[in-house]
């Protein structure tokens, strides 16, 4: 083996020593591209992989965890939900357009791969700093793509995150997380079986687009990254939405025997995982490949990420059904190969054998590395501890933050209304879905904070399992499973390989508290361009259930009058906190801590408050702290408040004494709700049975919010100060 | 009363409009395959909203010269009713049901929310259960609605009459009225004898109070009590 051929495609010395171990001579070129793409990062998770057995993966609702293209989860009535978030970081930032669309149609594919007709997209997005040049133009390609994927094929998107960052001026995230019904008896698996049974390759046609995508994902970025254009795929929204229907029309059939969506690495990862998973060989006719073009080299088809394709592996006396289904709704469907005994991929074409590769070589020999790990040193002190900025033009500035700001200009280019059942706003605490023909709605979130994760990756973590948790708790649903989507930088120097650590123990240590488990993720390491990596981002997309639609809370529906009760205690934490990012550009101190007993327990006592019909509205507080909590609920009911937090108590110069901690603290387990009068009594002595902290702070009223008489701020301030920076910063009037 | 729901490949709201239907008459529409020649006896025929052919030319261009158009427009000029939603509507401009045509909206975005539109007269057997001048509210979700036709047209739509729905004021600086620059706020139009309707919101979004209300299903209602 030339040593500059297999550097090229990725390899190391002794992984090359092992390529040629496994299988026992020398590899054709083709033979080389699979090894390649196998052996990548992005699909051995040969970095992860030793860890990511530690998460929690167990619970009563699970009916199955990671391994396969997507988790599943009963929520009773005969019904899973399946759901899943992948990333689309690499080809993102080098084409946004076609790079965060065709995450979107990746994962939508993961999900009907199952057997789950797709009813949710939601999306957790990461750009560079505003005013870095090419935040702009990334910001507006990746919404456009992700609108125009997810609204063509009809799913609606109905939650998400948008955050910037400096860390990601080089290396955007865009994670897409897709959720699907399924019959709980119909979930349909990738373990190929049945010796002789037809391979059925069903979808779009295969091009040169996205070749060696994987590979590509599973590096650095450098000044040259633009290079790597051809290497991103194109999506076809319209082949996906009949590629769809199709599956879901073909799998009320009893036909199909193991069926996989062709992702990252294509036709060689969809086929070796399918014989792998079901211990069998698999022989491919590439001559029988539908082709967007001539003379592709099979190197090529079976390196290729061109979209919209599905493998299948059907009952033989089903073929020509099968065909018709396809053949009605214009996708190409055509017998591609056999499953056989060999334990072998076999790729034939033009009469020629162009691999011949043990499938365990590939899938259970892929390289496995406990790379070194360094842990982080946390400084705990914080440097500024004043400012003479006022009290108002400190809120403002914090709402017009563009890590706090309305993301109105990015939702809108969603669909959220298609399908009929979507029942929240955007920019409220959780997506909430109804489920056609039943009394429930699914609740979901996707959750990460990287400025607490990049101070302590542990905390971090866990805080983005407890936000996600917390967001669904606020919307009355009780919070079932999680995936993950875990961007990292460079696993190869031991301070990342240290984060991705913590991040795993402080998501197992969340989850298990929670009784939240992990059922499906994914792993995104190489997140850095020259060098620079990007803040650790373990984002979490969380499902819960709401057993009746009629039951259930929001964040603006408080009523003049009510009462605000903070629950879950003052708040002390400033570090890491956005007060002080904004008004201090600091980025100092720990990231504040969760403690999940207390997390649990405050949790419970919001859900039996909403089941009993005691509160009018619920927010749980996060970002920004109280005040800017407050501030949200009256942005989005245009209803004010009037709040005591005595900050008007005076120090030994007579001034009165700012409680910043109080106001903008990020402590966490913390919700806001509000009571009507009457119920205020009952609410309190709840808490106190619960023991859970309970302070009355003020109450619903008038058009403004005044704080101790010491700041009155409109409604109609508020909201111009939320509503007008990204229009303003995307130039749309 | 006969319901038929024409199919396109890529038209996605057809369950949702189908259940609308459901809910409000008891009773699915035939749905109707694009490849079919021959539309079944109906006495109404919807065209449900979506990306019929992925919208990769001008949005509905070419499911407007599938074969059951053509049979829809004869037999539209025997008098049967008909209703396109959304990508619907852009069909029955592109093939000549409708006069006018729906550009890219002046954003240059795609653009999802709800809107305020009056119901602009209710003598038609698409409006019949709503108030005069009633305001209402429905979700819209599309990249090209924004109605244009040349003014002598556009005098002669008004002065008849013909436009169904219109976006008003709803006080949000933030989530302009208009949300597509429609000419005169244009947000559904009538054909001449009031028999085909095309508009660009989603009524069939909006039969539900819990999912962010039910005005729309006025639109249903009064078709199906005005035709049985």
């Amino acid at each position: 083996m030339n040593k500059e051929d297999y550097i090229q495609h990725g390899l190391n010395d002794a992984e090359a020593e092992k390529l040629l171990e496994g299988l026992g001579r020398e590899p054709t070129i083709t033979e080389m591209g699979i090894y390649s793409v196998m052996w990548s990062e992005h699909c051995s998770y040969k970095s992860s992989r030793h860890w990511l057995k530690n998460l929690h993966t167990k619970g009563v609702h699970v009916i199955q965890g990671p391994g396969e293209n997507a988790g599943v989860v009963d929520i009773g009535d005969g019904l899973a939900a399946v759901f899943k978030m992948e990333s689309h970081n690499h080809p993102s930032f080098i084409e946004p357009y076609q790079g965060a669309a065709t995450g979107v149609g990746g994962i939508m594919r993961d999900i009907f791969t199952m057997g789950a007709r797709p009813i949710a997209l939601l999306n957790s997005l990461r750009f560079g700093e505003v005013n870095h040049k090419k935040t702009k133009h990334l910001l507006s390609g990746a919404v456009s793509g992700i609108g125009g994927y997810g609204n063509c094929v009809g799913v609606p998107t109905v939650a998400g995150e948008v955050g910037f960052d400096k860390s990601y001026n080089g290396n955007i995230l865009v994670n897409a997380m897709c959720v699907g019904i399924a019959n709980i008896n119909k979930i349909f698996y990738s373990a190929a079986s049945g010796i002789d049974n037809p391979v059925v390759y069903v979808g779009a046609k295969t091009g040169r687009d996205g070749i060696h995508g994987a590979t590509m994902a599973s590096g650095e970025f450098d000044k040259d990254s633009e290079k790597n254009r051809p290497t991103v795929q194109v999506g076809d929204p319209f082949t996906e939405k009949l590629l769809l229907e199709a599956c879901l029309e073909l799998m009320k059939e009893d036909a199909i025997i193991a069926i996989q969506d062709m992702g990252a690495a294509g036709l060689t990862s969809s086929a070796v995982e399918m014989a792998s998973k079901g211990n069998v060989g698999i022989e491919l006719c590439l001559d029988e490949l539908p082709k967007r073009e001539e003379n592709l080299s099979a190197y090529e088809m079976m390196l290729s990420e061109s979209q919209e394709r599905m493998l299948m592996v059907l009952k033989p006396n089903k073929k020509k059904l099968a065909e018709e289904i396809f053949l009605k709704w214009g996708v190409d469907f055509s017998v591609i190969g056999k499953i056989t005994d060999t334990k072998k991929i076999k790729v034939i074409y033009r009469d020629k054998v162009e691999a011949n590769i043990p499938i365990s070589s590939l899938a259970d020999d892929a390289p496995m590395y406990v790379r070194p790990i360094k842990n982080r040193k946390i400084d705990k002190n914080l440097t500024h501890q004043k400012t003479n900025i006022g009290l108002k033009e400190i809120i403002l500035k914090i709402l017009s933050s563009p890590n706090i700001c309305s993301k109105r200009w990015v939702w809108e280019q969603y669909d959220r209304t298609i399908m009929a059942n979507t029942i929240n706003r955007p920019g409220g605490n959780a997506g909430v879905v109804r489920i056609e023909g039943t009394n429930k709605a699914l609740s979901l979130s996707c959750d990460v904070t990287p400025r607490y994760c990049h101070a302590n990756s542990y905390e971090g973590a866990k805080q983005a399992v407890a936000e996600c948790w917390r967001n669904i708790v606020s919307t009355g649903a009780k919070p079932i499973a999680i995936t993950n989507c875990l961007n990292f930088g460079n696993p190869e120097k031991p301070i990342i390989m240290g984060d991705f650590v913590s991040a795993i123990e402080g998501i197992k240590d969340a989850s298990i508290a929670l009784d939240f488990p992990v059922v499906s993720g994914n792993v995104s390491l190489y997140n850095e361009t020259d060098g620079e990596a990007i803040k650790p981002t373990p984002t979490i997309g969380g499902l819960g259930i709401i057993e009746d639609v009629k039951i259930q809370s929001n964040h603006h529906t408080q009523r003049d009058g009510d009462i605000i009760i903070l629950i879950g205690g003052d708040g002390k934490h400033l570090g890491r906190s956005i007060f002080r990012e904004v008004i201090f550009n600091a980025e100092d101190g720990d990231a504040p801590t969760v403690n999940l007993d207390n997390e649990l327990n405050n949790g419970n006592l919001i859900l039996s408050l909403i089941s009993d019909k005691k509160i009018n509205s619920v927010h749980d507080i996060s970002d920004g702290g109280l005040i800017i909590t407050i501030a949200e609920m009256i942005i989005s009911s245009n209803i004010g408040a009037k709040i005591t937090l005595q900050n008007n108590l005076t120090n030994s110069n007579g001034d009165p004494e700012m409680l910043y901690e109080k106001m903008f603290g990020e402590d966490q387990s913390r919700y806001v709700i509000t009571v009507s009068l009457d119920k205020v009594n009952d609410v309190i002595d709840q808490c106190t049975k619960s023991n859970v902290s309970a302070n009355i702070i003020g109450d619903i009223q008038k058009n403004d919010l005044e704080i101790d008489g010491l700041v009155t701020i409109s409604n109609n301030e508020l909201i111009d100060s939320y509503e007008s920076v990204l229009p303003d910063m995307m130039n749309i009037k | 009363m006969d319901v038929s729901l024409i199919i396109f490949p890529g038209a996605n709201c057809d369950k949702d409009t189908s259940l609308a239907i459901k809910k409000i008459t008891g009773k699915h529409p035939k749905h109707v395959w694009y490849k079919e020649t021959t539309l079944p006896k109906s006495d109404l025929v919807i065209l449900p909203g979506g990306f019929s052919h992925g919208d990769y030319l001008r949005s509905g261009a070419i499911a407007a010269k599938a074969p059951i158009v053509k049979d829809l427009v004869k037999k539209s000029a025997d008098g049967i009713y008909v209703l396109g939603i959304c990508n619907g509507f852009q069909i029955l401009t592109e093939c000549g049901l409708l006069q006018g045509s729906l550009i890219r909206n002046n954003s240059l975005k795609f653009v999802s929310r709800n809107v305020k539109l009056r119901v602009e007269r209710n003598d038609t057997i698409f409006t019949s259960n709503f108030k005069e001048k009633e305001d209402v509210d429905m979700p819209i979700a599309h990249h090209d609605g924004n109605f244009y036709i040349d003014d002598a047209n556009l005098e002669k739509i008004e002065q008849e009459g013909r436009v169904a729905f219109r976006y008003i004021e709803n006080n949000s600086k933030y989530n302009p009225y208009n949300p597509n620059g429609s000419l005169n706020d244009i947000a559904g139009v009538y054909n001449k004898n009031f028999k085909i309707l095309g508009l660009m919101p989603h009524p069939e979004r909006a039969v539900d109070k819990i999912t962010g209300g039910d005005h729309g299903a006025k639109i249903f209602e009064s078709m199906f009590q005005s035709i049985s």
